[in-house]
């Protein structure tokens, strides 16, 4: 078994690729293929526990492959199973079976039967990459398809404005966490000098050692996992994505944000438990955000006047007393806690209809016009107060936009003075004048190691105008692949990048920027006003080459389906660990990268329709 | 709506909120669904010339899509004589063949912009500012939560006084405020703030006002639907808030002015000096464009080629003499409901010798009911009606299981954690039980609770009991006469069987918040078991007898009425006959039998529109697949309603009872022979027109525009506050029919055909200005059938013209069967020869 265990990924696949060459209209052997890979996989499941109970519940680890090879890098395909691995691919398998089985009627002859089997067997591939997997590398691989599986389960409804609008927002929160598990990759690369596995954290003698020498760095590691921990979970201050996230059909709002999806963060936490535990502080801080958000979340929960969001803020709450049970490294507690809050928060979300028949029947009985609550024994003003804030969820939505995305915006605005064609300008200039310096020699050498910061900023400040940039897409898409650009010579200025690593790097932006260009232009030839402007909703009139932009935009955010997404990786093993400033750089780069990149998809092909010969909804509704 | 074209527009704050009122969704809370026509604001405007304006002005389509009308035409369910005919009478100076071509062949500009929201926009286009995103969250949020019925554990804390009351309450006694402009906390505090206050800092010009305050509410129409819809009948909320449009108006435009201050500082222009293109006012008058021309062409031929089809149907099959000298083996009494169309006909087939009828199924008898151990009245009639009766539920046994995922307990933070760690693995067990064998849940919303089958009700007023304000029962003389008028207004006077049904409906869903919609909308949305049981004791009743008799209607000792309800969904019917005497008891047993297998059959006859039904190798089989669908969690289609409804046919069953209308038809029994002067046909068209017709009319708007007029898909719906459904969290609240029920409906407006001489029929529409009025715009088609001869009156302009049909094969059922079996759409008008009268 434990060579094979990657065959928990292979099965989801297989179905994943059997649905994508299934016609659209054959519903049933959509949901048959669907159904069929979930019967397989709870199979495999339950083989591997026999085995693995009978083997003595050892570890299990196998590397795969490798990837690629580099001096001290390599990127190897790696895969783990332990007991946290156990329980958290035996209740997604179990859950995303019986989702499928619910939503095989349920969806019937909804418009996108196909699209929303093939997502949720998507997400399943990317649960299964991150629960299975034996190092951050592979993780981080899963890791995106998580993202992106989520960004388009939201945006389902893609024609309606508030799914893609929340689609967009959440999304959003999501690449909060990838600059931590990226991060937190780098700073892990430099801290072993090794791309370590998870499985050698459990027998590195030096595990100790190692972070009492260097424990800024140590905490550092962990307070970036942390943050992903964080976001991932909807744990405060990022809670208010989670009910923002029920847009879709109510058994892909069950599976995703009722129970696996918002649970990762509890994973990746339990996964890097040797990354944090020695340390105090860490742990304090761990249970303290639990805490906070448990208090928090229940408050809220409390007022929401709508089952779903209800649903959602009980979960949270869970999940906050889960990272006080982490922190007290209650480990088999968080696994139960788990299993259980996924099944009821499922469960729940699933019959979240019939409140209506059941509450209102209960009311016809048991009406009392006002019940007493805990609150009423409050004094008045702390009471009304403290109400009225939970009922605005603490401010946590507009606290998102106020200190994080406003400020971008702001920034980007300030930038609005440069005339795009003076940005290509100054890149090329600065490309032009170290060129020069270079050429003096010695002198020139002197003022290398400023280089990569000239050119990091110069990215950043590209992608942050390609990201407020409000019409003209063109540009944006180029100052897109131009802040990749910037990036890569940063990099080759930092230390030995060797041409194939830049070309490793470059590939995909090359093909997934040429491609986007040749759709936008197509569309841009038939008529359409393709703009920044407002929602296009081409995807309704143009689904084939949706699906292509969509692929191409994966490609420039550096997903893992061209080589970009190991240039990616490649980089930042060459940022020293001492250039904080670089990694961050760099990581805030690809950050805005892949929301400019995602906003470009959702404008143009998501949203309301152009044209009005399409029923269109309110903008509201 | 204020007719002034003209700049020098008074405003008046009463009158626009009333013309607001009038055009917002006139939905009330889920729990008592009914049917209304969606466009009931444009009823005083002929039909076409109100779909113009709604689509010009606030955008709704009112009619299919060009490319759909081409492709009904190429499947030849628009008829293209009747089409030609269309076009002459719609394009009098043009030459049919031009016309034909530009219907089917024409381009046509696929943009359209309606009025409404242009003034608004301009906060996004000169002041760079979306105030719907800033304002829209916050303001549902504080809304869902006032209104909230029972989901919030921690309730609106202070509702004494009304919205804005409570909201000035907790300006004044919290820390912090609603709002950051200090200048908008003194406003709100002060409450003589008017509107015309608010909106001059706003608007600026009061000839804008109107149009700024129709912006802003159509901005989220689901909203301000259901706190308009509260403000006007409080009662429909168990938990009452005081609400008004007034209050929702002013404190969202203090909302607006609050993000506007953030923005901008105090000062800013009123958008009204900020126009940049002078938007057209709401309701200048709209002009036909060619476009709109040709989809109303198209839309009056589609109807037309059912509708004479139909007629065609009726007349070639129907029976003048229904007289027959023999007492039939049973009568029955349905609601004119299309579901029971169907039944209808099989028990008719298995039981030659019987005979059914068909009358509003709240069967005269007007209420409220309170169920024992209940703590609220249920109104059982029309919505329309305020019954001054009560009817009573004692001595019921009824146990109420609760469930622990419903209950504040699993929100809790310490509860919860205990619940999901050992209820949370009971969970999916529940789940797979009702994936695999389904089974009546909590989740359910079953017909048969409705009333509980042991209880008794206390239907006769002795001693002239009231209870708030209403009287307990119904005294023997006001028995008398609802009895009286029933059986008269459906021609039921002489030859009483043994057993007299009086079958209600209703309907059994789980997992839907639509459940309401599904029950009998006679009985204001709920089943019509009681409303059987009340109208069958009455008839009972040896008293009420005697009085019937001297009005000339003898009922034999032993003919004994007996309640019933059907179970649309499930279709199961049970009988409330505890006290009949036994030769009758072995008559019902024969019937059960019939009533039975007629469910069978008609469970079959259903089926065909159900793609997951696959396994229809007997009717029985089926059956049991059908009733799975009813307690199924993850079925969103229980069954389909009214769907495809088309018809509504007032007559004998001798016009109807030879021919397959496929249960499009709502069916009321009717005796032009004892009604020569049409009083009790004006009662029943008074009652069908907007009935039937607001359920035609629903079913129509949500199908045509199910973005806008329907509530779209139900897959994603997030329930309010139990009064009303959202998509996801942050959206507007979804009035209408979601997609689900209505996918299959063929819009089509209801056609009443009525057996009656054609000068009578003129005359009773006539009588009442309202009813009338669905006639008069076309809202409603009306046909006449001449109950001696073979000749049809088509009402059109006020007046009754004799009417010729194009000719029209109508199909045999040699292969009836078969059809039901395998076509899932809609079938052709069929000739019935099984029927053996």
């Amino acid at each position: 078994m434990e060579n094979n265990i990657h065959a928990f990924i292979l099965i989801p696949l297989l179905g994943f690729i059997l649905l994508a060459l299934q016609n659209k209209k054959s519903e049933r052997l959509i949901s048959s293929i669907t159904l069929l890979t979930m019967i397989v996989q709870l199979g495999l499941f339950f083989t591997a526990t026999v085995l693995w109970f009978v083997q003595g519940r050892p570890i299990w680890e196998h590397a795969d492959f490798t990837l690629y090879q580099h001096e001290d890098y390599s990127f190897v395909i790696d895969f783990y199973w332990d007991k946290v691995t156990w329980v958290y691919s035996g209740v997604g398998a179990f859950l995303v079976f019986l989702v499928s089985f619910y939503s095989k009627t349920y969806m019937h002859r909804e418009e996108g039967y196909k699209r929303f089997f093939m997502n949720l067997t998507f997400f399943f591939i990317g649960f299964n990459i991150v629960v299975l997997a034996g190092n951050f590398e592979t993780l981080f691989i899963g890791w995106e398809i998580l993202g992106i599986s989520s960004f388009l389960l939201i945006a389902f409804y893609r024609n309606r404005y508030l799914p893609v609008k929340n689609a967009v927002k959440v999304f959003s929160i999501y690449r909060i966490g990838d600059l931590g598990i990226l991060l937190a990759m780098w700073l892990s690369h430099h801290f072993w000098h090794v791309n370590i596995s998870f499985n050698e954290l459990n027998h590195h003698e030096l595990v100790a050692e190692h972070w009492t020498e260097q424990s800024a760095v140590g905490v550092a590691i962990a307070l970036m996992i942390l943050i992903t921990a964080m976001a991932k979970s909807a744990q405060f201050p990022f809670s208010s994505w989670l009910p923002r996230a029920m847009e879709g059909p109510t058994p892909s709002s069950a599976i995703f944000y009722g129970s696996l999806a918002v649970h990762i963060g509890v994973f990746l936490l339990l996964r890097t438990a040797h990354f944090w535990e020695a340390q105090d502080i860490v742990r304090w801080i761990i249970g303290i955000v639990g805490l906070m958000t448990a208090g928090i979340a229940t408050v809220i929960a409390r007022v929401q006047g709508s089952i779903k969001s209800q649903i959602a803020y009980s979960s949270i709450a869970q999940i906050g007393l889960m990272f006080i049970e982490l922190s007290l490294g209650w480990y088999d507690v968080v696994l139960i806690h788990f299993a259980g809050n996924a099944f009821l928060r499922t469960y729940q979300l699933l019959v979240s209809p019939s409140v209506v028949t059941y509450l209102i029947k209960e009311q016809f009985y048991h009406f009392t016009p006002r019940e007493k609550t805990v609150e009423d024994s409050l004094p008045k003003k702390i009471e009304y107060s403290l109400y009225m804030l939970s009922l605005k969820e603490f401010n946590l939505d507009s606290f998102m936009y106020r200190y994080l995305w406003n400020p971008t915006k702001r920034l980007g605005a300030r930038l609005s003075f440069i005339r795009h064609g003076w940005m290509w300008a100054l890149a090329i200039l600065a490309l032009v004048i170290s060129y020069v310096i270079l050429k003096e020699g010695k002198e020139g050498e002197h003022y290398r190691h400023y280089f990569p910061y000239v050119f990091a900023t110069i990215g950043i400040l590209l992608v942050l105008k390609a990201f407020t940039e409000r019409k003209l897409v063109f540009w944006s898409w180029g100052m897109i692949i131009m802040n990749h650009m910037m990036v890569a010579v940063a990099i080759m200025f930092n230390e030995q990048f060797t041409w194939d690593h830049v070309l490793l790097y470059l590939g995909g932006i090359v093909v997934a920027g040429a491609a986007g260009y040749y759709i936008l232009g197509r569309l841009r030839s038939q008529g359409y006003p393709v703009d920044l402007d407002q929602f296009h909703g081409l995807s309704r009139s143009h689904g084939k080459l949706a699906f292509a932009f969509l692929l191409a935009c994966l490609g420039l955010t550096g997903f893992p389906i061209t080589t970009t997404f190991l240039g990616e990786d490649l980089i930042f093993s060459h940022i020293h660990e001492d250039q904080w400033l670089l990694a961050l750089l760099t990581g805030i780069s690809f950050i805005l990268d892949g929301l400019a990149v995602i906003r470009i998809y959702a404008r143009i092909f998501l949203g309301p329709h152009a044209e009005s010969i399409f029923e269109m909804g309110y903008r509201s509704s | 709506m204020s007719q002034e074209k003209t700049g020098a527009v008074k405003f008046s704050e009463h009158e626009v909120l009333h013309e607001l009122k009038h055009y917002l969704p006139a939905q009330a809370p889920l729990k008592d669904f009914v049917h209304h026509n969606t466009l009931h604001s444009f009823q005083d405007r002929k039909f076409e010339q109100a779909l113009l304006e709604a689509f010009e002005i606030f955008g709704f389509k009112g009619n299919l899509t060009l490319r759909e009308y081409r492709d009904l035409f190429k499947s030849g369910k628009i008829d293209v004589r009747i089409l030609k005919e269309k076009i002459v009478s719609n394009f009098p100076d043009q030459k049919i063949e031009q016309v034909l071509d530009k219907m089917l062949n024409g381009k046509y500009p696929k943009s359209n912009s309606p009025r409404i929201g242009k003034l608004r926009s301009n906060w996004k286009r000169t002041f760079k500012i979306d105030l719907d995103s800033l304002v829209h969250p916050t303001l549902f949020r504080i809304l869902s939560a006032y209104l909230d019925q029972g989901i919030s554990i921690w309730n609106f804390p202070i509702i004494a006084g009304g919205f804005m009351a409570s909201m000035r309450e907790f300006e004044k006694n919290a820390y912090g405020s609603l709002f950051k402009s200090e200048r908008v906390r003194a406003l709100l505090l002060n409450e003589k703030t008017s509107l015309t206050e608010v909106l001059n800092i706003l608007v600026g010009d009061e000839k804008w006002f109107e149009q700024y305050i129709f912006d802003q509410q159509f901005a989220h129409p689901g909203w301000s639907g259901i706190v308009s819809a509260i403000e006007d009948a409080p009662y429909s909320l168990l938990d009452e808030r005081k609400v008004s449009l007034h209050d929702l108006v002013l404190f969202e435009s203090l909302m607006e002015i609050d993000h506007l201050d953030q923005n901008f500082g105090q000062v800013w222009s009123p958008i009204a000096f900020k126009i940049s293109e002078q938007p057209v006012h709401l309701f200048d008058p709209v002009h036909f464009k060619e476009i709109s021309v040709i989809l109303y062409t198209f839309h009056q031929a589609f109807e037309e080629s059912y509708y004479q089809q139909v007629l065609t149907g009726l007349l070639e099959t129907r029976k003048f003499s229904h007289e027959s000298t023999k007492v039939p083996s049973f009568q029955a009494l349905f609601c004119i409901d299309d579901r029971e169309c169907s039944f209808r006909r099989y028990i008719e087939q298995l039981d030659p010798q019987c005979s059914t009828f068909g009358t509003p199924g709240f069967f005269g008898v007007e209420f409220y009911y309170k169920p024992a151990n209940e703590k609220f009245y249920t109104k059982l009639c029309p919505a329309p009606v305020f019954p001054k009766y009560l009817i009573k539920e004692e001595g019921t046994s009824e146990y109420r299981k609760s469930e622990i995922h419903y209950q504040p307990a699993s929100f809790g933070l310490v509860r919860g954690a205990l619940l999901s760690m050992t209820y949370g693995f009971i969970a999916p067990f529940k789940l797979i039980k009702n994936l695999l064998s389904p089974e009546v849940s909590s989740a359910t919303s079953l017909s048969f609770n409705h009333m509980d089958k042991g209880a008794k009700l206390t239907i006769e007023c002795k001693n002239g009991e009231h209870e708030n304000d209403l009287q307990i029962g119904f005294t023997v003389e006001e028995m008398a006469i609802r009895v009286e008028n029933v059986l008269r207004s459906i021609g039921l006077v002489k030859d009483f069987a043994p057993l007299v049904y009086v079958v209600g409906h209703g309907a059994s869903s789980t997992n839907n918040p639509h459940y309401a919609a599904y029950d009998c909308g006679a009985c204001s949305g709920r089943a019509g078991s009681v409303n059987g049981r009340v109208l069958s004791f009455m008839a009972n009743h040896i008293e009420v007898r005697k009085i019937l008799a001297t009005k000339g209607i003898h009922i034999p000792d032993e003919t004994q009425f007996v309640g019933a309800l059907h179970d649309t969904t499930r279709d199961e019917i049970d009988f409330y006959a505890d006290y009949l005497n036994p030769k009758n008891i072995q008559l019902h047993a024969t019937n059960m039998d019939v009533f039975n297998r007629a469910l069978d059959f008609n469970s079959l006859e259903r089926s065909r529109r159900f793609e997951s039904v696959t396994d229809k190798s007997s009717a029985k089989h089926v059956h049991q697949q059908i009733r799975n669908r009813s307690v199924s969690l993850f079925e969103p289609r229980p069954e389909l309603n009214h769907a495809t409804n088309a018809l509504c046919i007032v007559g004998r069953r001798g016009l109807t009872s030879q021919v397959f209308l496929d249960r499009r038809s709502f069916l009321n029994s009717y005796d032009y022979q004892i009604d020569p002067e049409g009083n009790y046909l004006f009662g029943i068209l008074r009652a069908a027109a907007p009935v039937c017709g607001g359920i035609n009319l629903e079913y129509y708007f949500s199908r045509v525009d199910n973005q806008k007029l329907g509530a779209g898909s139900k897959l994603p719906h997030n329930v309010m506050g139990l009064i009303g459904v959202a998509n996801g969290t942050d959206g507007d609240l979804r009035p209408g029919l979601p997609s689900q029920m209505i996918e299959v409906h063929d819009p089509i407006r209801l056609l009443i055909i009525v057996e009656h001489y054609p000068e009578v029929v003129l005359k009773t529409i006539q009588r009442d200005e309202s009813t009338y009025e669905w006639f008069k715009n076309e809202w409603v088609h009306l046909v006449a059938v001449h109950p001696e001869k073979n000749e049809l009156y088509r009402f059109k302009d006020g007046q009754m013209h004799p009417m010729t049909l194009q000719e029209f094969e109508i199909m045999n059922d040699q292969h009836l069967s078969e059809l039901l079996k395998t076509e899932m759409d809609n079938l052709p008008v069929i000739k019935l020869s099984t029927n053996g009268k």
